[in-house]
């Protein structure tokens, strides 16, 4: 019993978090908005019966992603005048036409989900099990994974250099 | 003489090659005796060679080289003389030196004299290669030929753009019956093997039976061929309109020599026309319809061109009536008759033309008969050979024409009725052109008389037709010979007292003022009518809305090119598909999410509604 | 089960909202964070479907194709960040409408 009410207020508080991170100007608001919306749905992961997946989502969502979005904004040092300029882009002339496509994307989801019935186990799938069948028939995945992260490790490194502009290009180019 | 006869047309084409080549060099006296000398030169050996044939009566047959040879087909360049042979190049050279000696005078002033005569000893020449060729081939080039200088004479003032349209028409008018003759020619070669024309008659006599079908075809498609050139209906619709030419030329061209040419392709392949009696009943119908139609048009009109035109049509119908009937020898002696007579006439409203300031309208001449005598009495003889008086040329040759068709079983009497209706006709027309021309009170004064270089072609050329009925046609070796029956001689007398007939009303009317007609005309049904003879029964009218202009309306409709659209659909479709995919490449990040996004809702409403079942 | 469970499809709704909140949010906003921000509401709502049907059948796949799915979030905003780094000392601005150019 308790269970299913920590799970309704914990998605009252994802879903509310989220859309006050979604319509806030200021970029730092918004991001703290987002982390308290991922911590909402860590709680239901709990909830739910994946404590290995609820602990990732807040140290690595929660925590190592959206630190780096905070350096980011940080860099770049926004201020006022972008939050100004933000407001200004939420008009709702700009924002009538996604949001119908978007309620009519949500009522075919809502159409689908409810043939699905049944609730979810109350067994939870231990850390364990995980690494197993990660490392178990998920293995080629994990190796794709490493992949795809060894690539954006690159890609973020040679992004990230402060020197590359273009005239730098254009020197490193000429000679 | 027999083996030089190609000399005869080479003499005129070497003028004309040399005037083309070097006229304007020449002076205006030095073209003028090249022009005329070299016609004048064939004449003569045209009349040596007549005087031979005379004596020995003998066929020519030279073949100086083969053309081509294709498979079995070898028209060669050769040629062939006989009686009917020699009355053409008779009529060809011998008017034609006439009319080229009155042309100098004429076209004195005019500033291409050279590239006139050019044309005009090509014209000679090219009709001489026709009535002297051996095969059809060859005479199909002569054909050509002649249609070619034509359509270069009638467009010869090419400035005025009337003229180019005249030209244009009566070259693409022929061209019609020119592509019906090369069919029959095509399909004689198919059917007999040969084009050469008495080879021909011979095999097609051994070939067919009288009433067979393929030589009715091929005679009727050679009497399309005939009927384009010589103007008949429904062909004839050029001919008036190539009245825009030089009056010499219409003489020339338009009224002894070429317009006649169908008359002589249907009297030399007179052998098939004899296995096709159909065809033959075709040829008289044509002709008398036409020289019907052709009679009332020229009673109404007031060109004097146009009325000469219109008569050469309806005289040109005579003779293919005698063709129809089977009367070969009297439809090409009224056909000498008529180059003689007509030429006279022509040349005798060149005159009036050329001394009128350029004026063909015959209501504003007028009284011309003290002034321009020998004009007058050009005119009056030749209206009367044209009315077919007695004791003109006209008289015995028409009358022949009449006689046969009486005697023809059926259709005869009817025929010979219709020919006397035109016969008063054509009495009325010509004789009314001479009252309004040369009586009456002067409208208009001549501010010169003819020149000698007029006036003796004229004079010559009325002795021709006043005695040309005496002459004898050497064509009783070429065609069969008839019975030699006469009809009954009431129908003789009649046929004798009908253009009286007419002459008097034409004099009633038109001089005395006796017969009244102004009421007549004046009444709704006599002006319609006028009007519509005067429109030549409309024909044009209709052509121009049956073929004319559903031709331009499809030409309009080809401009747009329609099968083009289709290819153009297809570009314009794929314009537009690149529109609105690069309007879709905006660049504009939002507008690709919404893009996307529509295709996740439309993927999933078609993965909903297909998995109905399964889920 | 006792039926005091909580419904599967209570989740999912769930997860719906979350998806479509996030898609909104992508289509609306210009500022580059803020679309990378969109991205990772979407994902994190994405990684709730999957954990949850894990969940339901008592798997661990769920949570494997959860890792997977934060392994793609966080090379994405690794290589999105830097671009927006890029981006703002090219254009002076993070508007993505005034990016819209290939070339710079």
């Amino acid at each position: 019993m308790l269970e299913i009410v920590l799970f309704y207020i914990a998605a009252t508080v994802a879903l509310v978090a989220t859309v006050m991170a979604m319509t806030r100007a200021n970029a730092i608001h918004a991001l703290i908005y987002l982390i308290v919306s991922l911590l909402a749905v860590a709680v239901i992961f709990f909830l739910i019966g994946a404590p290995f997946a609820a602990a990732l989502e807040i140290v690595i969502y929660a925590g190592a992603i959206m630190v780096l979005f905070v350096f980011v904004i940080m860099m770049l040092n926004l201020g006022e005048k972008g939050d100004k300029q933000e407001r200004q882009w939420l008009q709702p002339s700009i924002w009538a036409g996604p949001a119908i496509l978007s309620i009519v994307l949500l009522i075919e989801l809502v159409m689908v989900i409810s043939q699905t019935s049944g609730p979810v186990s109350v067994t939870a799938v231990s850390a364990k099990e995980v690494g197993l069948s990660l490392f178990g028939p998920y293995v080629l995945a994990v190796e794709i994974a490493s992949m795809l992260l060894l690539a954006g490790l690159v890609g973020s490194f040679h992004l990230g250099r402060r020197y590359l502009d273009r005239d730098n290009l254009e020197k490193k180019g000429g000679q | 003489m027999s083996e030089t006869i190609w000399i005869i047309p080479l003499i005129p084409l070497l003028s004309s090659v040399t005037l083309m080549l070097f006229g304007s060099r020449f002076k205006v006296s030095q073209i003028g005796a090249l022009g005329v000398g070299s016609v004048g030169m064939a004449a003569l050996l045209t009349l040596l060679l007549a005087a031979e044939f005379m004596q020995n009566q003998q066929v020519i047959q030279l073949s100086l080289w083969t053309w081509m040879e294709v498979a079995g087909f070898a028209p060669g360049i050769s040629f062939y003389f006989d009686g009917l042979t020699l009355v053409m190049m008779s009529v060809i050279t011998g008017v034609g030196f006439l009319i080229h000696l009155f042309s100098t005078e004429f076209m004195e002033k005019d500033p291409s004299y050279a590239r006139y005569f050019a044309y005009l000893n090509m014209f000679v020449a090219a009709m001489l290669v026709l009535v002297m060729a051996d095969n059809l081939l060859l005479l199909y080039l002569g054909w050509e030929g002649v249609g070619v200088c034509s359509y270069l004479l009638v467009g010869f003032w090419y400035q005025h753009n009337a003229n180019g349209h005249a030209a244009r028409k009566a070259f693409m008018v022929t061209r019609i019956g020119d592509t019906a003759m090369a069919l029959g020619l095509l399909l004689l070669f198919t059917e007999l093997g040969t084009l050469d024309i008495q080879t021909m008659v011979g095999e097609a006599n051994q070939t067919w039976q009288v009433g067979d079908t393929v030589p009715l075809v091929a005679c009727l498609l050679l009497v399309c061929g005939a009927v384009g050139k010589s103007a008949q209906l429904p062909l004839h619709t050029w001919l008036p309109d190539a009245m825009a030419g030089p009056t010499p030329v219409s003489a020339l061209i338009h009224a002894a020599t070429m317009v006649t040419a169908g008359v002589y392709l249907i009297a030399r392949t007179h052998g098939l026309f004899l296995l096709a009696p159909t065809a033959m009943t075709v040829v008289a119908v044509i002709g008398i319809t036409t020289s019907l139609m052709a009679a009332f048009t020229a009673l109404m009109q007031t060109d004097i061109k146009r009325i000469l035109a219109y008569s050469t049509i309806s005289q040109i119908g005579y003779m293919f009536l005698a063709l129809g009937v089977g009367a070969w020898s009297a439809g090409i002696f009224h056909l000498m008759t008529h180059a003689f007579f007509k030429a006279l006439l022509f040349l005798g409203s060149g005159a009036i033309i050329h001394c009128l300031h350029h004026e063909h309208n015959i209501f504003k001449m007028g009284g011309l008969r003290t002034r321009m005598p020998v004009t007058f009495w050009s005119f009056m003889i030749g209206s009367a050979a044209l009315a077919a008086l007695p004791m003109t040329s006209g008289f015995f040759s028409k009358d022949q024409i009449l006689l046969q068709a009486y005697q023809l079983p059926d259709i005869g009497p009817g025929l010979w009725m219709a020919g006397l209706l035109g016969a008063l006709l054509t009495a009325i027309y010509s004789f009314r052109l001479v009252f309004v021309v040369f009586f009456g009170k002067a409208n208009t004064e001549p501010d010169k008389d003819t020149g000698w270089r007029m006036a003796v072609p004229l004079s010559v050329l009325c002795f021709l037709a006043m005695v040309g009925g005496w002459f004898m046609i050497p064509v009783t070796e070429v065609f069969p010979v008839g019975d030699g029956s006469h009809p009954a001689h009431w129908v003789e007398y009649v046929s004798i007292s009908v253009p009286i007939f007419g002459v008097l009303i034409a004099y009633l009317i038109f001089y005395s003022g006796r017969l009244k007609i102004d009421g007549l005309a004046n009444s709704g049904l006599g002006k319609s009518l006028g009007q519509f003879w005067l429109s030549g029964w409309g024909i044009d009218w209709l052509y121009d809305r049956l073929f004319v202009r559903p031709y331009y309306g499809l030409a309009n409709l080809l401009k747009g090119e329609p099968v083009d659209a289709i290819y153009g659909l297809i570009v314009a479709l794929n314009q537009t598909f690149n529109h609105w995919l690069s309007v879709a490449q905006s660049g504009r990040m939002r507008w690709y999410l919404a893009s996307m996004v529509a295709g996740l809702i439309l993927v999933i409403t078609l993965a909903a509604n297909l998995s109905e079942g399964v889920l | 089960m006792d039926g005091l469970n909580i419904p599967l499809n209570h989740i999912l709704l769930v997860s719906s909202l979350l998806f479509s909140i996030g898609m909104l949010g992508l289509m609306i906003r210009r500022n580059i964070i803020f679309i990378l921000m969109s991205l990772e509401v979407m994902l994190n709502a994405a990684a709730l479907a999957f954990v949850a049907a894990g969940a339901h059948w008592g798997q661990p796949d769920g949570q494997v194709v959860f890792m997977l799915i934060l392994t793609v979030a966080a090379a994405e905003v690794a290589v999105g960040l830097g671009l927006v780094l890029q981006v703002q000392k090219r254009f002076k601005t993070l508007d993505m409408d005034r990016a819209n150019r290939m070339q710079g």
